[in-house]
């Protein structure tokens, strides 16, 4: 027996997990010493010198807060740094909007994006009592992870983005949903689709959120970058204000990440819209439930952060001056490679590199074409055909053009 | 357009007609009926929080030093990655189990940085449920953190007792806790609190984690330990350490639930760490693959920011001896509060034998006192505290303490 016990290790059956698809194309570039490699995988926004980009209102507040002796370190409430949900909230819906001034919302602070799409899927799969789950085609990853371990056991697609434009397929998306069973959930992207780029005009809008309705889906809105698709935070917020003016039912998932740099401090909420203050105090009670066992309460320092930042109006004009850079910068970038592209004649429709909106851009190259450009020309981006505006710069736009037009020139 | 608003209807019945509201959580509920009493005189024994003679919260100074230190440094902001920050998971796994640990010189320790304890211990149990190769229950003292059955269920396992306190006695109930050890199933898993045991403040002396250790190496159980009290059950983080080590000397390939909340006072800023002690080096790699397949859909990856001031204050020496210094302090601090809670309560008259009240370890004082009286305490006197019995001397205000003895006095006399 002693032998046994000596031999036996509990976990030797066990296999290697896959290795995440993104981390792994990160560890080929950083082992990569070409001089000219270009990382277009990455998930965070970089500047024009290719490196990360605090913010400089969070450097600003993260000052004056490492010097105020009022701060302390203790447990924040279940739901969160209220100053925090508050000010996110407004952000979202707007100060006017009737579900603030009705009081028929609850917020409730998690980790960041995930944390927030993990507390909402797991929700709603207890209490809308369906194991149903409806997620664009392509998606974010993890929203198929997310749903799988929150229990939904029928995790379907929506057409959404069309390969041959390279632009929405809005008739397909609206057929899907249609056909998608009463009472069941669907995740939508707010803007800046991740990781197509491809986001429905108002008009589509309007026809999915009819759809919606009609077919009683419960929406759970992944809202990662607000402000931060087109720099005009109300303009983002449209899909989610205009559904809240239908009277409708949602729970919204918001991160802080992107639009405000602070991509490892993990801020976020949930915030749900519901019919009456009376559902609200409900919904927020089993949220806490759910919150207490995975991670009992949210870290302070990032929600204290962006509390600070939005609440007090000087910072929160510097934060719409960074938000400004950085889609400012994007568009810049996207610009110059579509000229770029056009100027060289380089073969395809290339206006989907300007059409599309926010921080990826799903190019259209295939997977052999993705090879190439790794190989040759060492640019890193996904296997998708995805890439990262951001990673693009002045000094190596002309490269990767250049490198885009071969590729495609040569490989099909 | 018509057509529209006439569907918008906000009388249209929500989707949440059925919905209750959600079990109250037994601290943070009995806190919030604590905060809406608007009696004057009242005192909150619900949470176990560290506080300064006042009552109030405590920052400890080497934290805002280093915290200072940190936001000057002017750090990115990027992903820590789904395991978190490297440094801070070596750093914390060498506290706990010591530098030239064997599993650590052998590189045998699957980590990952957590959400604080909690995450720590959910990713924990989602692991075994999901991939433990035998009985998927486990076993917990007694008497344990309310959180931790609740915590065990939600991930899939089921949840059993084994005898740990002794009521008669105020102390470890060995002889119970060994049979029940020797009669679980064979590879079951069992969950220890490694010091300052939360809420009965009884934990196993040296001699007794290795008769522990001898019958679970015997019934081959799987153990995880909850270090959440390290450096407060006798003010020396290596002392405190000690039970643990002993078990991993001796083999046991077990797991480890650690959080920075309590002995650096970083609460909100929910800094853990989850180790899992493997059997070999390629194990470890392939554990923290598995790992990760559990935390992305979680939460993705950890928060940085307590995780840089832990690291900070482990790796420089001289942040790290100012730690050591204040948390010493914050230990002595409690064991004042404990002594003068002793005093007064001698001091009311009282019968009843409270030498229990210096034998016990770290934050808390589990007291005996009943349901009915602990109810009694909370309506005649505004005291809240858990319906256990559990008194967290750790919280208890300078001024409060003559108070609470003589309402104790008050409500255990007969």
């Amino acid at each position: 027996k002693m032998a046994e016990i000596r031999r036996v290790s509990y976990f030797d059956q066990l296999e290697t997990a896959k290795p995440d698809p993104v981390f792994n194309v990160l560890v080929k570039f950083k082992e990569d010493r070409d001089q000219n490699k270009v990382n277009l995988s990455v998930g965070a926004y970089r500047n024009e010198e290719g490196l990360p980009w605090v913010l400089p209102v969070v450097r600003t507040v993260e000052a004056q807060m490492s010097t105020d002796l009022m701060l302390n370190h203790e447990y924040l409430p279940l739901d969160g740094l209220k100053a925090f949900t508050d000010s996110a909230t407004k952000l979202l819906l707007g100060g006017d909007s009737p579900a603030i001034t009705q009081n028929r919302f609850c917020a409730f602070q998690a980790i960041s994006g995930t944390g927030s799409v993990r507390v909402g899927l797991q929700f709603l799969n207890k209490f809308l009592q369906t194991d149903t789950i409806y997620l664009s085609k392509p998606t974010w990853s993890n929203h198929h992870g997310i749903a799988r371990d929150t229990g939904f056991a029928n995790i379907k697609e929506y057409r959404y983005y069309n390969p041959d434009t390279k632009g929405l397929d809005i008739e397909g998306m609206i057929a899907d949903l249609t056909s998608a069973p009463e009472n069941c959930v669907v995740v939508l992207h707010t803007c800046a689709h991740n990781p197509t780029g491809v986001d429905p005009n108002r008009d589509q809008w309007l026809r999915i959120i009819n759809v919606i309705k009609e077919r009683k889906l419960f929406p759970l809105m992944d809202t990662a970058y607000l402000g931060f698709a087109t720099g005009d935070v109300d303009n983002d917020a449209w899909p989610v204000r205009e559904m809240v003016r239908q009277g409708m039912e949602l729970f919204i998932a918001q991160s802080f990440a992107k639009n405000f740099g602070l991509y490892n401090e993990r801020v976020g909420q949930l915030c749900c819209v519901l019919s009456s203050p009376e559902v609200c105090s409900a919904v927020l009670s089993q949220l806490k439930f759910i919150g207490r066992r995975l991670w009992s309460n949210c870290p302070h320092h990032g929600a204290r952060i962006v509390a600070t930042a939005l609440n007090n109006p000087t910072l929160y004009q510097e934060w719409i001056d960074n938000l400004t850079v950085m889609t400012g910068r994007i568009k810049d970038m996207r610009d110059g490679l579509f000229q770029r592209l056009k100027a060289k004649g380089t073969p395809g429709n290339w206006d989907h590199i300007v059409n599309q909106i926010g921080m990826f851009s799903y190019t259209g190259l295939n997977g052999d074409q993705v090879e190439y450009l790794t190989k040759k020309y060492h640019i890193y981006l996904l296997s998708s055909g995805r890439i990262n505006i951001s990673g693009l710069n002045h000094a190596n736009l002309d490269y990767v053009a250049a490198a885009i037009h071969d590729t495609v020139t040569n490989i099909k | 357009f018509n057509f529209i608003t006439k569907m918008a209807t906000r009388s249209e019945r929500s989707v949440w007609s059925h919905l209750s509201h959600g079990p109250i959580d037994p601290t943070f509920g009995l806190f919030d009926s604590y905060r809406n009493d608007p009696r004057p005189r009242k005192v909150n024994m619900a949470i176990g929080i560290y506080t300064d003679d006042k009552g109030g919260p405590y920052v400890l100074p080497i934290v805002k030093k280093v915290e200072r230190y940190i936001v000057e440094k002017e750090l990115d902001k990027e992903y820590a990655g789904i395991m978190g920050y490297h440094a801070f998971r070596q750093a914390a796994t060498e506290l706990v189990l010591g530098k030239d640990s064997p599993a650590i010189v052998n590189k045998l320790c699957a980590t990952a940085q957590t959400v604080a304890g909690t995450s720590a211990l959910r990713i924990i149990a989602t692991f075994l449920a999901k991939l433990y190769p035998y009985g998927k229950t486990v076993y917990m003292s007694n008497h344990t953190w309310p959180n931790h059955p609740t915590i065990f269920k939600e991930s899939g396992l089921t949840v059993e007792k084994y005898r740990y306190y002794d009521s008669s006695t105020g102390g470890l109930d060995t002889a119970g806790l060994y049979e029940d050890l020797q009669k679980m199933p064979e590879h079951s898993i069992v969950l220890f609190q490694a010091c300052g045991h939360n809420p009965t403040a009884v934990d196993p002396k040296l001699d007794e984690w290795a008769e522990i250790s001898r019958i679970c190496k015997e019934q081959s159980h799987f153990l995880i330990f909850d270090v959440t009290y390290l450096g407060f059950a006798s003010g020396d983080i290596e002392q405190d350490a000690a039970g643990i080590r002993k078990l991993v000397a001796d083999g046991h390939k077990l797991a480890l639930c650690q959080s920075f909340s309590k002995n650096m006072g970083l609460y909100g800023d929910r800094a853990g760490n989850a180790i899992l002690v493997c059997s070999s080096e390629e194990e470890k790699t392939i554990v923290e693959s598995q790992l990760s397949l559990i935390i992305r859909p979680m939460y993705s990856n950890p928060p940085i920011h307590g995780a840089r001031i832990v690291t900070e204050i482990l790796t420089n020496p001289e942040f790290k001896t100012e730690w050591i210094k204040e948390q010493r302090e914050m230990f002595d601090h409690v064991f004042e509060k404990r002594r003068k809670l002793h005093e007064a309560l001698i001091k009311t008259g009282s019968t009843l034998n409270w030498s229990r009240v210096m034998e016990q370890k770290g934050w808390f004082f589990f007291s005996g006192i009943t349901k009915e009286q602990v109810e009694k305490l909370e309506k005649d006197h505004g005291i809240y505290m858990s319906k256990n019995g559990r008194i967290p001397v750790v919280a208890l205000a300078a001024e409060d303490i003559e108070y609470v003895a003589k309402a104790i006095h008050e409500v255990t006399r007969h």
